[in-house]
């Protein structure tokens, strides 16, 4: 029953290699930002992707092929890749790589069936799990006036270096410091008086942010992902953050500071918009994005951890289904939302 | 064309492939040997045969009367000897053959008496009827009868729409037609106009036929009523009625209504064409224009009888090696055909010879990643990707409710669809599922009705027999006593009588409670439609519960 017998020219892993390609930029800001060590976490955790992929493939009965070839595994390893700590220790990159890919993807039933993002799945395991080497982050090279290359960087990944030296290069990320900062008391003005504050978001990080965005923005004109979520998260990311900046600026960030975190912007424009685990009517999408914006801040503004985009897009993707029951569209003809009269 | 036009939502760009077709002159196919005609080419009743094996047929000779008010007549398209009535392979995709009347022809192709109609001196009801007699039916794809189209019945029809949108790809028939005929086309449309009481009339052409426009704007302005030529973008499936009316009206019609709601009514150019033949010249519906395209050297379009072997148009525009399959239809909407020998019919638009290099196989399907490309392009404003979860998922009560039914299978969901999915095959299948569900629940309730009736009837036969009985031996008794007056007996019948009403009120009412939706008052479009799925349930079923090669390996 063939119809049609033509077809457009897109494919699964067509989409899926320019979302690869759209976060090239992020990635070579962060190699200026950390230098080379986020190559060696990417190599580690695709390695580990594929390899999970291709076992998992083989315990289901699923043919390897196209499977193995739909660059999807890779996309989720390199999400979880970019989101870790630059540096993170190898056992953490693996770790985290190959429960998003058996557990968040393969045990909810392979490509297209997972309800969470597998990565994000990954990264709230590895933070619960591991909060010290979650929240290690090397500060920016330019504040910490180390030089790393490739070989240092492995060294550092492997433990093959003493645990001093990546000691002696870590600093509380912004949003670490925002945090702790409020917690001693400290109004925004003053802690935003440190050197890891720049223009817009940290020092360095606005940059790592910048190019993120950059991808995102790529990916929206060549029509591979919609405007609706990247737009309203960062809407619910700034009108949240901007409601309680106006409520009381001493004791909660700028509406721009929070924008222009790196985790935000790869999540407005990567992450959230995993059509799989997203919404998928037009009214859905806009709910959905907005609702992972605000539960950012929330969770940033009074959670456990100093960031939030992970949490509150999981807590998103598990409501997509009634998201989606709620907001079906009007169809051609006017009809709306779902037919309940309609016989079973 | 200062006209403001509207954009309907979704559609898609497949390459047009038109000036393989289009740029060769209209060639009249010879009368080939052998006409098979078959009697259901329209969308209602078939046609009824008048003639008798044997007897001897002039061209253009009513050969099926039209059977009941949907319907239409068929004639004989050349003249010679029937030499059989009976089932005969047509163009369906079932290969599952149909009635035919077989004609042998004698090469005379000598005409019948052709007498024109004075449109202007018969009444609307008259003249329809004689439009029903002379064949006409749509020859946009639908194929349903004219006659019923131009009756605006209680509905006022100010705007007429001519279609000459034919957005399907290598198809070029109609724009081949306004090229060469855009006069008699708008003498069709004078009819039309008259039939329906119509004001405004407008012609929409996709920009991609520049030719087509001009000849149709040319031949409008030597009429004496005001006919807009209106260029609308080229986009798929722009030509289907109800985007051709988004896109010159901006209106839509409304969910389960008929454009005739929104005093609109739409017709192909072909059928004016056809219809001006019929009116201005005695001639009914017994030859179109087919664009023969594809693997074939010379892809053109011919004027071709009705029940010529799609074959012989085939060796006419050149045979090829390689040949992989044929479709009568575009590449979108196409049906595959069961062989090259079927005859050609009155919604024989395209014949679409396929090969390996214009058309590959299909690309291995992937799960649905939820990516709603589908949606974007879908023209009806739905969300397959839920349907096609609910249809494979079996749960054809929430495909119903997420309004599978307003589905008008244009494919433009599986051509977007990154992962290969043949989209539209699953919402036919849950449609055919349905339709088939509906059938055997009325079945069933239809039994359960006559099975409690039965109960009923045997209890009171009981009953009755028991009241017979007593008053048998009361009359004894009183007889024996004294005489009793005989009126109860009268009132026993009545109370039988409206127990009886009373049984059959229930089982009405039940009926009436349970008659299922969209099931009934089908439209016949539909309700041939449900005949045709019936054929390929069993085959898409197949293909349902093997979407991939492994599932059967999952626990």
């Amino acid at each position: 029953m063939p119809a049609p017998i033509v077809i457009d020219r897109s494919s699964v892993t067509q989409v899926m290699a320019w979302v690869l390609a759209a976060l090239v930029p992020g990635i070579l800001a962060h190699v200026w930002l950390f230098g080379p060590g986020i190559l060696v976490t990417l190599s580690l955790a695709t390695a580990t992707a594929l390899a999970a992929e291709a076992a998992m493939l083989k315990l289901r009965g699923y043919p390897a092929m196209p499977f193995l070839t739909d660059l999807s595994a890779i996309v989720t390893a390199w999400l979880l890749a970019l989101s870790l700590p630059a540096l993170a220790p190898w056992w953490l990159v693996v770790t985290g790589t190959l429960f998003a890919i058996v557990v968040a993807k393969h045990l909810y039933g392979g490509l297209g069936q997972n309800i969470f993002n597998p990565a994000m799945v990954g990264y709230a395991v590895l933070l619960i799990s591991f909060p010290v080497q979650m929240t290690s982050w090397p500060g920016p090279l330019a504040l910490t006036g180390a030089s790393l290359t490739l070989a240092d960087s492995a060294a550092l990944i492997f433990g093959g270096a003493p645990k001093a030296v990546l000691d002696a290069v870590t600093m509380a990320t912004p949003l670490d410091a925002l945090r702790t900062g409020l917690l001693q008391q400290l109004t925004v003005d003053e802690v935003m008086a440190q050197p890891i504050f720049g223009r817009f978001g940290g020092t360095g990080f606005e940059w790592l942010a910048f190019a993120f965005l950059l991808g995102g923005l790529a990916l929206w004109a060549l029509r591979i992902i919609g405007w609706r979520v990247p737009l309203a998260f960062l809407a619910g990311i700034w009108l949240a953050a901007g409601f309680l900046h106006f409520f009381d600026a001493g004791r909660y960030g700028a509406p721009w500071f929070h924008l222009f975190a790196p985790s935000v912007m790869l999540g407005a424009f990567f992450i959230a918009t995993d059509p799989v685990s997203g919404s998928t009517t037009p009214l859905g999408k806009l709910i959905f994005g907005f609702g992972a914006g605000v539960l950012t801040i929330v969770i940033r503004t009074w959670g456990g951890y100093p960031d939030g985009v992970a949490f509150a897009i999981l807590l998103m993707n598990l409501c997509v289904p009634l998201i989606d029951q709620y907001t079906q569209p009007r169809i051609y003809g006017g009809a709306r939302g779902r037919d309940k009269g309609a016989s079973p | 064309m200062s006209r403001e036009l509207h954009r309907f939502k979704g559609g898609v760009h497949p390459p047009g492939h038109k000036t393989e077709s289009n740029g060769r002159p209209v060639h009249t196919a010879p009368v080939p040997r052998t006409l098979v005609i078959p009697l259901r080419q329209h969308i209602g009743n078939p046609a009824k045969p008048v003639v008798e094996v044997g007897q001897h047929v002039l061209k253009g000779q009513l050969i099926a009367e039209a059977d009941g008010y949907i319907s239409a007549a068929v004639h004989a398209s050349s003249s010679g000897t029937v030499t059989a009535i009976g089932p005969a392979p047509v163009p369906h995709v079932s290969g599952l053959p149909d009635d035919c009347i077989t004609i042998e022809t004698d090469g005379r192709d000598e005409w019948v008496e052709r007498t024109p109609i004075d449109y202007r001196a018969l009444a609307p009801a008259d003249l329809r009827m004689r439009l029903r007699d002379m064949g006409l039916t749509g020859l946009g794809g639908a194929v349903f009868p004219s006659a019923v189209k131009l009756d605006p019945g209680a509905h006022v029809c100010p705007t007429l729409i001519l279609n000459g949108g034919e957005c399907e790809p290598w198809i070029t028939c109609d724009d081949v037609l306004m090229r060469h005929y855009a006069d008699e086309i708008l003498q069709g449309v004078a009819v039309m106009r008259q039939l329906l009481g119509s004001t405004e009339i407008l012609v929409g052409i996709e920009d991609n036929k520049p030719e087509a426009i001009a000849a149709m704007q040319a031949a409008a302005a030597k009429l004496d009523f005001a006919v807009e030529v209106v260029a609308v973008p080229t986009i798929y499936p722009g030509g289907g009625a109800k985007q051709m009316i988004e896109t010159l009206t901006g209106r839509q019609v409304p969910t389960g209504g008929l454009s005739t709601d929104i005093g609109i009514q739409v017709f192909n150019v072909g059928t004016a064409h056809a219809l001006a033949r019929a009116v201005f010249h005695g001639e009914p519906l017994i030859s179109r224009l087919v664009t023969v395209t594809g693997h074939v050297l010379r892809p053109q379009n011919f004027e071709a009888l009705i029940g010529t072997p799609m074959q012989r148009l085939i060796d006419l525009a050149g045979d090829r090696d390689g040949t992989t399959g044929v479709l009568m239809g575009g590449p979108m909407m196409g049906m595959p055909m069961p062989g090259t020998e079927v005859p050609v019919v009155k919604a024989t638009n395209c014949i679409l010879v396929k090969s390996e290099a214009l058309f590959p196989p299909l690309p291995k399907m992937l799960p649905c990643i939820r990516c709603t490309r589908c949606a974007d392009a879908c023209p009806a404003e739905l969300q397959p990707q839920e349907l096609f979860r609910f249809a494979k998922a079996g749960d054809f009560g929430r495909a119903q409710e997420y309004h599978l039914f307003d589905c008008i299978e244009c494919g433009c969901c599986s051509y977007v669809c990154p992962s290969h999915i043949p989209l539209v095959d699953y919402y036919r299948y849950a449609k055919s599922e349905i339709w088939a569900r509906e059938r055997e629940k009325r079945a069933a309730d239809l039994a359960r009705d006559r099975h409690d009736f039965r109960q009923f009837r045997l209890e009171r036969e009981k009953q009755e027999k028991a009241e017979k009985l007593a008053a048998k031996a009361q009359a004894k008794r009183a007889e024996l006593a004294a005489e009793a007056p005989a009126q109860s007996a009268t009132r026993d019948a009545d109370a039988k009588k409206a127990l009886i009403a009373a049984a059959l009120a229930r089982a009405q009412a039940k009926k009436a409670e349970v008659a299922p939706k969209n099931v009934d008052n089908l439209p016949p479009d539909t309700q041939r439609e449900i005949e045709e799925i019936e054929a390929r349930r069993a085959k898409i079923r197949e293909l349902a519960h093997q979407p991939l090669e492994t599932d059967e390996n999952k626990p």
